[in-house]
Formats: C-alpha cells, structure tokens, sequence
C-alpha cells in the first residue's frame, strides 16, 4: 500500500514538473532559449512585492529540472524489484523518455528537448567514461589487451566496411526504393553504426554479472573502438564532404595513418594528464580538500584537449582514469578516496540516466521520422549477423594464441552483446544534412537499432545468460584450503616457469612492474604511500574497517556490544550486507573463485537479527558459542594477511584490483633466509665431509670456502642493491678452512628486516625454530651448530618488529652477539661426525 | 638453466640433474616457500637424480587442458588432467605418501607458507580449521577425495597451467 502510494505521488510530481515548464512552441535544446519574459520591462507603474522572474533563471531551471525528473523516473520504477530484474534499467528510462516525450509532444506539438551531441558529448559522456576508466581493473584490462585490441580495431572496421557495403549492394538491388545515398554515405552510416557502445555495454552487463573475462572483453572493446569510430567517421565524413571524384591512393593511406595518430595520440594525451594528475596529488598533502576537485577537473581536461586536438577523446579519458588510479589513490587521503569514488558513481549514473531517458524523448519527434521498411530491417539484420560472423572469426584466429581459449557460448555472449548505443546515435545527429540527404532516415534507423539492441537484447540477456550456463561471477566465500591452495598453486606456477625458463607474459609484465617501481613510483607517489604499497593498505583493509562498523551498527541495536545468543542463532549473513554496499563502490569486488586475495569477505558473525526481547549480558556463555565463530573470522583474516604473496602475476588471475608485484623485499628475505637454513640442514646432513663446491654454481664471487655455507648464493640472488644482507659468518664458524666468505657487511644499509632484529622469533616460545624442529629423517646437526647451536633467543618479547637498529641484523650475526640482556647462547656441543 | 651445471662428458647420454643441488642455481627458488617441496616433486622417491625423461614427465602436468582429445575409455588418464595435476598438488602436501594430508603435514606447509609474524597458535587453529572445513570421514586428515571435493570450485585448469614455448 505505501509503495503504491509512492508511485502515484511520484507520477503526479512528473505530470507537474513537465506541463509546468512553460516553452514557447520552437525546438528547443536543452541549452534552449528562454521563453518570452512574464513581465515586460516598459510599463511598469507600480512596485510589485514580488514577482516572477522566469527569464532570469531559464537555462539552469530548465537543466536542473531535467536531471531532477530523470532521478525521479529512475526513483519510479525502482520501487518495483520484479520490474528490474527482469528488464534492464536502460530499457525502463527509455519507456519512461517514450511517456515523458509523448507528454511533451501533446503539449507542444513539437519535441522541445532532444539529445543534442554537444550535450550529450561534452556534457553527459565523460564522466561515464571516466567512471569506466578509474574502476577499471588494470591487471585484468592490460592482461587481455591483446584480445580487446583485436576486437575493437579488427572488429569494428569490420562491422563498418561489412555492414556498408552490404546496404549499398543491397541498394543497387533496388529494393529499397529511391533513395538518394551513394556509396561513401552508405560507408559513412556503417561506419557510425559500427561501433559498440560503452554506455549500453555497462548498463546491460553490471545486471548480468557475466564472468570477469567476458566482461572485460566486452567492455574494453567498447571503450578502445571509439579510436576507430571517430577515425573511420570523420574519413568517411571528409570523404562525403570532398566527393567521390578526390579520393585516391593518398587520401586512403592518410586515412589509415590518421587513425594510428588519433588512437595512439589521444592515449598520450591520456596519459600526460594521468601523470599530471599523480603529480598534483603528490603535492596536496596539506589542502586535502582539493584532490577530488582535481581528478574530475584534469580528466575533463584531458577530454577537451583530446577533442580540441582531433584525436579520441575518450580513449584520452579511458586512458587518463586507467593510467592514473594507482597512484592517486595511493597518494590521496583516505577520504578524499571515498569521496572521488562516490562521487564519481554519482556522476557517472545521472549522466547514463539522463542519456537513456533523452534517447526515449528523441524518437517522439515526427519530424524525424522517415521510414523505409527495407533499408531499417536490412540494417538491423547485417548489424546482427556481421557481428556475429565477425566475433567468430577474430575468436577463432585469438584463441590460437591464448592459454585459455574462449568457448563457443562465450562467442555468444560476445557477440550478443555488441549493443549499439548513444554515440551511434549523437553521431548520426551531427551529420550534415546538406551533404547526406537522408540524414533523417540515417537518423531513424539508427535509433531504431539502439532500440534493438538495448531493449531487446538487454531483456533477453539475462535468460540466455543463465540458459546458456555461462560462467558467472560467484559470490561465494572461499573457504581455507581454497585459499591456501589458491596460493600454493601461484608458488607451483612460479617456480615451474623458473625452471623451465619461460619467458612469457610474465616477463614483459615483471620489466614492466620493476620499471614501474624503480622510475615511475618515486616521482608520482608520496613516499609514505610507497612504503604502505605492499601492506595492508589496500582493499582489505578497506573492508576491515567496513567490517568494523557494520561491527559496531549492529552491536549498538542490540544495546551494546555484548551479542546475544538466541535459540535459534540467526546468522547474519554479512557477506550479503556488505556485498551489496560495497559492490556499489568497488563493483570488482566480486571476482571469481581465483585467489581472489584480500577482498572476499570472510565474514559471518552470529548476531541477532531480529529485536531482542532481552539483551543481557551472557558474556561468557557467549563466548563460548561465538569463539567458534570469531575464530572462524580470525583464522580467515590470519590467512588472509600472512600468506606469502606470490612473486610473480599470471595472466591467469583474473581478479580485479590484483596486489602488485610482491616486492616485499622482507617477505622475500624472509622465505630466502627460511630455506636456506633448511637446505643447510638437508645437505649438510646427507652428505657431511664432501666438498660440494662443484655442485654448487658461484655465479659471481669466485671461491667458496666449503660448500656447506651457502651464503655465496645470497649474492646471486636477484635482488636490487639494496638488499644484499650481510652475513658473516666468520665469529664462531668452525669452518674447515680457508677464510670465511668474503660479502659485504652492509651496517645499516638495505631494508631493516624485521625478521632479524634482535628479538627474532616473535613468535611464541612454543614456535621452534625450523633447525630445531624434529624433523622425520633425523637431520643432525649442522657442523657449526655442532660447535655452537643457533641459537633461538627466548625472549619473545615483542610481536610487532620495531625498527631501532641500524646495525646490521642477521641472526647469525646476532646469535652470536650476547644480548644486552645477558641471554647466553646455550653452551656449545661437543663436536661429532654423525655416520 | 638447470642442465648446466655439470660439464657432461658424454653428449649423448640422457642429460641429468644430479640431486636437489642442481636446482640451486634457479637462483628464483630460493625465494619461493614451497620451492624445495617442488623441487623435491622432481625427484622421484629416494632417488638423487632426475633424468631427462623424469624431469620433462612432471612439466607436463602443467600443459594447459586439451579438451578436444577424444576420451578413450581404456587410455590411461593424461598427464595433465585435472585429476593429475590435482593428485601432483597432493603430493606436495602429502610427503611421506601414505595417501593423506595429516594435521602435520598441513602445518609443516602452512608454516613455510605464512609469514613468521603468525604464531604457532594460530598456525595450528588454522590447520584445524582447514582439517575441518575439507573433512568430510572424520579421521582428521585430508585424503586425495576430500582434497578434491573441496576444490571442486577452483579452476585447476587455469591455475595449474602454464603456456610452454612450441
């Protein structure tokens, strides 16, 4: 009943605001003039307490109202949930713009508000594409480029020259009647039809929540073809323009080169301004309260420069989000983040909104309408079937590439999901209509296929998703031996290509990340952010503090922040909570069951869901029910952040916002200094007395004492500089001769391994030391442990590793240093050959 | 790469890798945690030496999935099934391979796997925890089934693949 009530009320409200808004009769944009003024500045006999100044506020009004109306009609039928699972939300603003147009029509008997391009380009789409850009995820966009590069190039010249050519046999035919068009205005109106429409894309697929590989095809090809449309357009446009006779050999290959400068220029531009936009963000440290204003603002104004330039302005803005997300959202303040983020959904879902709602009112305007029955279905059958044709052939030739061929049902969705959109549209607008005569049939069918594949297809999407049993995005919580296998497997992979010397993606994709990390990081990151890179400061532990406050929502319902226990323990599925708020934000979050790393949310917590009767505090008998589960909670977090992370990326991880690189040099010291000590013990054990000097390769330091102190190997690690530790080996070391391994002692130098600060087994006294651990096959002791056993300080004081010492900080140094706190390392053993 | 090391007399004779020591000069597992159980993989039980043959059989469990092989019913399963390549992630786990992952084992793995910042406490609540979530017998260790029942979800086809040069 409230609902319903909603709904009238709302109906009532836009019925007001429509035939409220007083117009003149002439077509009007929405940058429109204003109507004649209510009071006319001559005769004027009296003051007047008031009065209406409807000329004074005209322009901003009328705008104002629009995107007001448009909220609103998107308010209208979110109240019916039915309604927008099954339709997609496009489809719904364009009925409502059909009403809305209808009413303004029978109002003005003229359409006053249409989608003009100025607006809709300069206006309206760039911060949907800049919205696409800044969320995109990167590891996954770069990953498949290869693939989303041939789609858009390939595909989209394509869909033009196909889709042309055929109208134009067609015509020849004769069948579509007399029609004044040539050859080159038949190619011009593939050209512009061509294209895959990012808008629509988006609109259709953030319902679908097809697999993220699907997507990102999909969406990149989207984004990447405007290079090619606004190239092919303009040709065909200049070519229009210069008439048939003045294209030879030269005007062609200008045409190709221009599409190289536009495409790779607009790119550039993209990418000045995303590095500008870094640096800006660098600087902001004390005026936080500007950075939003500066992304939305220097994107823009890489958009205009891109424009102004003629080259793709969107790939300028695509590239300028993409290129520069890493770094301002590293160098800005947590809630500048937050807010660049929301603000950005903002724009970006009123700008789609109002485009959707302005394609509907844009068909009811007679003036437009031409129809020529053949010509509109030839149209739509070709777009259909060449993009079908076209999808399985440049699948076909990719997947000879790719590790991961693509399936047929995945071709499918592919090429269903080539959605014509409003750039087709704004771009048949802004053809001349001097020089294409049909400008009006051009512009009615175009419409007419945006209709198509928006409503159409985007209604029937879903049901052939789902019957198609395409690969979805699942949403379910990884459970442990997922993730710890996840894990394992990344290692496993890493180290077979180590060792069978692959050079493959990974190679180019690791040059790039230590470029990336040597040059570029310095100059456009904070040095603050830097050190917070590989740490917890990431998504996760975004989601911590989401989970904190959900945390704390739901304990002060309850009364405070005792949980009570009922009988039926609900369970509060905070998964589902939280996915819904989070997905709005960061829509990647939902990613596959790859090693989705630190944005699952392992959360359940059992709480009360309904309104307790009575809150007592039953703290320990609680505790007992809901330890299970917060251990649960815990042992999922514990995981989550001490996994090691794998060193290098797969291309296939198709998680989005993947951690880099892991260049955690302390990790990676860590697990170096871990197995060493246990091969020591290994080798030392099975073949104690033989020089194995041979066996083991020195790459650069030139003796080797005795093959038992592998320590010549930590020089050839691959590290940079600054990591070689010291290690020296000389106190203690009853060496069997020969000097001790000569290595540079770095006092101070390097990264300050919290590993081996003074106190180096944080853990517990109950965590041995692996070289003290049992171990099955009976490793005896090392010879030098035999003289002196490495020795495990007790004193595990600390958890958190404080960095105070600037003294070099090897274990094996300090082991042998007695501690200020007057720890012996225990007494020596007496030295024995094990047989 | 890992033939170098040793000068081989005779050309001609299967190149071999002799011992573990051999995979020291991939200077990139010393970084890996689970690097020396991989390289342990390679060798097959009690032996010191890996031939050509042995070594180039356990690359292939990483070949990517050839899904248009016809199924014949009696060939033997191929080296880079789903099945094989999980059963080679078993054997990482399972070392002295009597069939099960015990609670041991999975703490030895979990401890080279996690940071040194977890203490022992919870490195042992987490492989309980795991015990429990892929038990479904009750005898507190993970067998072959279970280990795979519980990664029914996870793509092994993408994550235990990887492209080799043709």
């Amino acid at each position: 009943m409230g609902s319903k009530m909603e709904s009238s009320l709302l109906w009532l409200l836009l019925f007001l605001c429509i035939f409220s808004t007083p117009t003149d009769g002439k077509p009007m944009t929405i940058l429109g003039q204003p109507p004649p003024a209510n009071i006319s500045g001559t005769n004027l006999t009296e003051l007047s307490i008031v009065s209406l100044h409807w000329d004074h506020v005209t322009q901003p009004y009328i705008v104002a109202l629009w995107i007001f109306v448009t909220g609103l009609a998107k308010l209208v039928f979110e109240l019916n949930h039915k309604l927008t699972a099954t339709i997609p939300e496009s489809a719904l603003l364009i009925f409502i713009g059909f009403v809305l147009g209808g009413m303004i029509w029978g109002a003005d008997k003229a359409q006053t508000f249409t989608l003009t391009p100025v607006t809709f380009f300069y206006y309206l789409l760039p911060q949907i594409i800049l919205d696409a850009g800044y969320f995109m995820p990167n590891k996954l966009f770069f990953g498949n480029m290869g693939a989303i590069l041939t789609y858009a190039i390939l595909g989209t010249v394509w869909n033009a020259v196909t889709v042309g050519l055929s109208l134009w046999g067609v015509y020849l035919g004769g069948i579509m009647g007399d029609l004044k068009i040539n050859l080159l205005e038949f190619m011009l109106f593939g050209s512009l039809l061509s294209a895959v429409d990012p808008v629509a894309v988006l609109a259709v697929f953030e319902e679908v929540h097809v697999n993220e590989v699907l997507f990102i095809l999909v969406f990149g090809e989207s984004l990447l073809n405007d290079g090619v449309t606004v190239v092919l357009y303009n040709v065909c446009d200049a070519f229009v323009t210069l008439g048939a006779d003045r294209i030879n050999a030269v005007e062609i290959i200008k045409g190709i080169v221009s599409f190289l400068v536009v495409a790779f220029g607009g790119a550039l531009v993209g990418v000045v301004f995303a590095v500008l936009l870094s640096l800006l963000t660098r600087c902001t440290k004390n005026i936080q309260i500007i950075e939003p204003g500066f992304i939305f603002i220097v994107s823009y104004l890489s958009y205009l420069t891109a424009e102004m330039l003629s080259l793709s302005s969107i790939l300028a803005i695509t590239f300028c989000g993409v290129c520069c997300q890493k770094y301002v959202n590293a160098n800005m303040a947590e809630s500048s983040v937050t807010t660049v983020r929301y603000a950005m959904k903002v724009f970006a879902n009123g700008s789609e909104t109002i485009i959707f709602v302005f394609l509907g009112i844009s068909a009811i305007d007679p003036e437009i309408w031409v129809w020529n029955t053949a010509f509109i279905l030839l149209t739509l059958v070709f777009v259909l079937v060449y993009r079908i044709i076209g999808v399985f052939a440049l699948t076909w030739i990719l997947n000879r590439f790719r590790l991961i061929p693509l399936e047929i049902i995945d071709q499918v969705v592919l090429s269903y999901g080539g959605l014509r959109g409003a750039v087709a549209y704004a771009l048949a607008f802004m053809l001349d209509g001097n020089k294409v005569r049909e400008k009006n049939l051009m512009i009615s069918t175009t419409l007419i296929v945006v209709y198509f594949t928006v409503v159409l297809q985007g209604v029937t999407m879903k049901p052939l998703v789902t019957w198609l049993k395409v690969k979805r995005t699942s949403k379910t919580e990884v459970s442990l031996i997922e993730k710890l296998q996840n894990r394992a497997f990344d290692h496993i992979l890493i180290a077979i290509e180590d060792i069978s010397g692959q050079i493959g993606h990974n190679y180019m994709r690791e040059k790039w990340n230590k470029f990336e990390e040597k040059w570029l990081r310095p100059i456009l990151m904070k040095s603050s952010a830097r050190k917070k890179q590989d740490q917890l400061f990431n998504v996760f532990h975004q989601l911590n503090l989401k989970d904190a406050m959900s945390y704390v929502t739901e304990g002060e319902r309850c009364g405070s922040l005792a949980f009570v226990r009922s009988e039926n323990n609900v369970n509060l599925d905070f998964k589902k909570k939280l996915a819904s708020d989070i997905s709005d934000i960061m829509p990647d979050i939902n990613s596959d069951s790859s090693d989705t790393g630190p944005y699952t949310i392992p959360m359940t917590c059992i709480m009360q869901d309904n309104v307790p009767t009575v809150c007592l505090d039953v703290e320990e008998d609680m505790r007992g029910k809901s330890m299970r589960d917060t251990e649960n909670i815990n042992t999922h977090h514990v995981l989550q952040m001490h996994l090691y992370k794998a060193r290098k990326q797969h291309r296939h991880r198709y998680s989005r916002k993947e951690m880099g690189l892991n260049k955690d040099e302390n990790e990676v010291q860590e697990i170096f200094q871990r197995t060493m000590r246990n091969r020591l013990e290994s080798f030392k054990s099975t073949k104690m007395g033989v020089t194995q000097s041979k066996k083991i390769k020195p790459a650069k330091k030139d003796q080797i004492p005795n093959g038992k102190h592998k320590t010549h190997s930590f020089e050839d690690a691959d590290f940079s500089d600054d990591n070689v530790f010291s290690s020296d080996f000389a106190g203690g070391v009853a060496s069997g001769g020969g000097g001790p391994t000569r290595l540079s002692i770095r006092s101070g130098g390097g990264i300050e391994n919290p590993a081996f600060m003074p106190d180096v087994d944080h853990a517990s006294p109950l965590h041995t030391p692996p070289w003290s651990a049992v171990v099955d096959d009976g490793v005896a002791p090392s010879q030098r442990a035999q003289v002196q056993l490495p020795w495990s300080p007790s004193n595990a004081s600390r958890l958190t590793p404080l960095r105070i010492s600037t003294r070099s900080n090897d274990s094996f140094i300090l082991a042998d240093r007695p501690t200020a706190q007057g720890e012996q390392p225990p007494p020596s053993q007496p030295k024995s050959t094990p047989k | 790469m890992p033939f170098m090391p040793e000068p081989d007399p005779d050309p001609w004779q299967l190149r071999r890798l002799n011992g573990p020591q051999d995979f020291g000069s991939v200077k990139e597992l010393a970084t890996n945690p689970i690097g020396d159980r991989i390289i342990g993989a390679f060798f097959s039980q009690g032996q010191e030496t890996v031939d050509f043959h042995s070594f180039v059989r356990i690359l292939a469990h990483f070949r990517p999935l050839d899904k248009n092989r016809a199924k014949r019913p009696d060939s033997p399963e191929p080296i880079n099934s789903r099945i094989s390549k999980l059963r080679f992630a078993f054997q990482l786990y399972d070392q002295d391979n009597d069939g099960k992952i015990s609670r041991d084992e999975l703490l030895q793995v979990l401890r080279t796997m996690l940071e040194m910042q977890v203490t022992e406490e919870q490195l042992e609540s987490i492989a309980d925890r795991t015990i429990q979530e892929a038990d479904l017998d009750g005898d507190n260790a993970i067998s072959f089934d279970e280990f795979r029942k519980s990664l029914e979800k996870v793509n092994i086809e993408h994550k235990m693949s990887s492209r080799f040069l043709h």
